[in-house]
């Protein structure tokens, strides 16, 4: 399922299909290896759930909310 | 003896820092890069047969051009031209480390990957096929832990012998960037070598790529041959537009994923194999639980943040106090030995008060420093920053703001020096301007005095409750002038908050210490050279032209009356008594030569202006001394009041004689502490901002600060008189 960063819930499973985002906020994400095809899993939410933090490629990366819009991911259905 | 030129390069937490220190000891200095505030590091140190000088460049996650790290980076390493580079990558995450090895890789430089944190990869049970990986990029790779210095011997090996057999010669490794890409940048590249553009520095295809990925550095610098950089702009742009229209994406991105591509594909020819190991074993993961849990990590983090506070000052008060003691016997000591006169006072009240100003803040500084050192090190900042982002980033600021306030004053009796150092940590430039702009607002320990003065005169039985609201105020407005500088002169969108969490580690003493003795030895060279020429310039604000002839005369006249009268007395209660009046004239005395000096005749003229926020000639004087200091507020205010020497800690009788004052009510009182708390930041912290910022902008604070104290002061003056 094709959805927004912002929509996922921690513990979620997804891998990145879309960076929308030029310039200086698409080259932080590359820089920091969010490019399409990467695994990522949501590992926690700031108390006022902004920002919000990630794993991939084995580090933890946060991200804030309006920033994680420009990603679109697909979820991997939670395994029971 | 063969020397050798090392740049030691790598992320952010890839222990890059630590292996500098474990290498070069000691024997290092650190400056800073011309017109920023990127430090360099620099050591030398003698390693078989060879000196080797290395560098350590700031951490960074690329080479483009987006940051002061990133530009300064490159820029030694292209114009200074290391011999080889050392770059240190973090081998549990080596996948997102690569891909600034290759774009080392891709200008060509010579290097030695440092495969640092063995330790732990070891124990998370991962394996690193150690030659496969030096094969594939066709580098030596050496494993370290830069912590116990493990490696560091073999890594030193490796890197003389790269330089040894490059010779200075780079070999540019070319990736393929796919049909689209390629094609381009063949021909960009042909043009480039035809025309000798940019050459002399940087390789042909580098210059192209980067001017792909839209690089503003090299595109300006490419401005000497305009026609060549109008071509090569207008093939970047054709292509710009093919992928948005064919691919929907941008040059960049399609570089940035090959990169990615072939890090991929180099690490999995059996170089590198993770165990899928169960994630409940991860002590970073089950501390961040707790740390950062809805509920307990705010309350952690303000028990964190407020201990820190309390450890800092407490421990701090002592030496701060012996410190002062010391400078006391110094200044008594110089009274004795030199006589009396413009230079004993110029010794005393000029130098000597100078340096022991400056040097009372020093085990604030070091105190600070390590503790910062262990938070940062530790990786808890980056979780303070996480979870104060949402409400920091409200007023255009960080979430990494929250440290500099408090440290300011933000928990009333703090220090703006220390608090505007510890600005350092934000990594992003506006949002770092604005803080430090902001942080001096706090009610810092040497404010407290004042409001402790007033609220004895005027409001003894509401103490608690107004030092509390002094906070609130000070809090409320660093907010919404850092909001409004940030819609305004520091207007810009928030930087990214793309932000590593890094793994939980103990930080290593060595590291705490050398980072802390950098900063404190940083802050006494660059301080004190400009403060104390200013504070000299202060005494002599408020010691000429002094007071009239006739009032000189009439003082000394007066004088020795009182001698002549105190050698004669024959009992000790007549004694007293004159040696009561003797003090009183002294302190007269004093209150003219203020009055008569340039800054007393400044406050006198600016009455007539001041008065419309309540204040008079006698404040005035205060706090122009309070920009030297906000200690010498309620100093001055005692030699205005005639009251000789008035102790901070001692404030009753002054006190009293505010109070009985008339010129001085409870709306007076309350406009100077709003007055007191907001304006100008004192010299010290103004030398510090110019450090961390530029003199544009201590200037700035300088002026804009009092404006905006006087504004209200006057605000609330002039409704509070109309209301009582």
């Amino acid at each position: 399922m094709i959805c927004s960063l912002r929509q996922l819930k921690v513990h979620d499973k997804a891998t990145v299909t879309t960076v929308n985002a030029g310039g200086e906020m698409g080259r932080r994400l590359r820089d920091m290896g969010l490019v399409i095809g990467t695994e990522i899993e949501i590992v926690g939410r700031a108390p006022l759930k902004d920002p919000v933090a990630m794993r991939l490629r084995g580090f933890t990366l946060t991200l804030r909310n309006n920033e994680a819009d420009y990603i679109y991911v697909d979820m991997k259905e939670p395994s029971a | 003896m063969k020397t050798c030129t090392i740049a030691f390069a790598g992320n952010p937490n890839s222990g890059k820092t630590t292996l500098f220190n474990t290498v070069t000891g000691s024997h290092h200095h650190v400056g800073n890069y011309p017109g920023i505030t990127v430090e360099r590091k620099e050591g030398t140190i003698k390693f078989a047969d060879s000196q080797l000088n290395i560098i350590d460049l700031p951490g960074c996650y690329s080479l483009t051009a987006y940051t002061q790290e990133e530009l300064v980076s490159r820029q030694v390493l292209v114009e200074e031209r290391p011999d080889v580079v050392v770059n240190v990558v973090d081998a549990t995450k080596l996948e997102r480390h690569l891909y600034l090895t290759v774009q080392f890789l891709e200008l060509g430089i010579p290097v030695v990957v440092a495969l640092n944190m063995m330790d732990d990869v070891r124990s998370k049970g991962i394996t690193i096929n150690v030659e496969a990986l030096s094969e594939a990029l066709n580098s030596a790779v050496c494993p370290t832990v830069a912590r116990n210095g493990e490696g560091k011997q073999e890594l030193l090996h490796q890197a003389i012998l790269s330089s040894e057999q490059h010779h200075g010669a780079w070999q540019p490794l070319r990736l393929s960037y796919g049909p689209d890409v390629d094609p381009v940048l063949d021909e960009m590249e042909q043009l480039i070598a035809k025309r000798s553009f940019l050459t002399t520095r940087y390789p042909a295809r580098w210059t192209a790529i980067k001017f792909l990925e839209g690089d503003d550095d090299l595109i300006e610098k490419g401005a000497v041959d305009h026609q060549t950089t109008t071509e090569l702009q207008q093939i970047v742009e054709n292509l710009r537009v093919h992928c948005e229209k064919t691919l929907h994406t941008f040059p960049e991105a399609i570089i940035a994923d090959y990169r990615y591509g072939f890090i991929h594909a180099l690490l999995r020819k059996d170089v590198l194999t993770i165990p899928t190991t169960d994630a409940r074993l991860d002590i970073t993961d089950n501390l961040d639980k707790v740390l950062t849990h809805r509920v307990l990590g705010p309350s952690i983090m303000m028990f964190m943040l407020y201990a820190m506070f309390q450890i800092t000052f407490a421990l701090g008060d002592y030496p701060m106090q012996l410190l002062n003691r010391l400078f006391t016997l110094i200044a008594d000591l110089a009274k004795t030995i030199v006589p009396p006169g413009h230079f004993q006072s110029m010794l005393v009240s000029g130098v000597i008060d100078g340096v022991g100003g400056i040097l009372s803040f020093v085990p604030l500084i070091m105190i600070m420093f390590i503790m910062i050192a262990f938070l940062e090190d530790s990786g808890y900042m980056a979780r303070v920053a996480y979870m104060m982002d949402k409400v920091f980033r409200t007023f255009g600021l960080h979430g990494s703001s929250v440290m500099p306030f408090i440290i300011s004053g933000g928990i009333a009796g703090g220090c703006a020096v220390p608090g505007v150092m510890a600005a350092r940590t934000l990594r992003s430039p506006r949002e770092k301007l604005a803080t430090i702009l902001t942080a001096p607002f706090m009610p810092c320990g040497a404010k407290i005095p004042v409001f402790i003065l007033l609220i004895g005169a005027f409001f003894a039985e509401y103490r608690a409750l107004i030092m509390f609201s002094i906070t609130l105020v000070a809090w409320i407005m660093a907010l919404l002038v850092a909001r409004l500088l940030r819609s305004t002169l520091i207007r810009g969108e928030s930087t990214p908050f793309v932000m590593e969490l890094p793994p939980y580690r103990w930080p290593t003493l060595q590291g705490v210490m050398i980072h802390t003795w950098e900063r404190t030895a940083e802050y006494i060279k660059k301080a004190g050279t400009v403060i104390l020429a200013i504070s000299i310039l202060l005494w002599a604000g408020m010691t000429f032209p002094g007071p009239s002839e006739q009032q000189l005369e009439a003082y000394q006249h007066q004088k020795q009356q009182l001698q002549v009268a105190i050698s004669h007395s024959n009992t000790t209660q007549q004694r007293q008594i004159l040696d009561i009046s003797l003090g009183q004239l002294e302190s007269q005395h004093s209150a003219t030569i203020l009055k008569n000096s340039a800054a007393g005749q400044l406050g006198t003229m600016l009455e007539p202006i001041s008065k419309l926020a309540g204040f008079d000639w006698r404040t005035n004087i205060a706090l122009l001394g309070g920009v030297a200091a906000k200690e010498l507020i309620v100093s001055t205010l005692g030699t205005a009041y005639s009251l000789g020497e008035v102790e901070s800690a001692n404030t009753t009788t002054l006190s009293q004689r505010i109070a009985a004052d008339p010129q001085w009510n409870k709306v007076a009182a309350i406009s100077a502490m709003l007055f007191v708390l907001l304006y100008a930041p004192c010299f010290v912290t103004l030398v510090v901002m110019a450090r961390e910022s530029s003199w544009k902008w201590a200037c700035f604070a300088l002026i804009f600060n009092s404006s905006i104290a006087f504004l209200l002061a006057t605000l609330v003056y002039q409704i509070g008189i109309r209301l009582s």
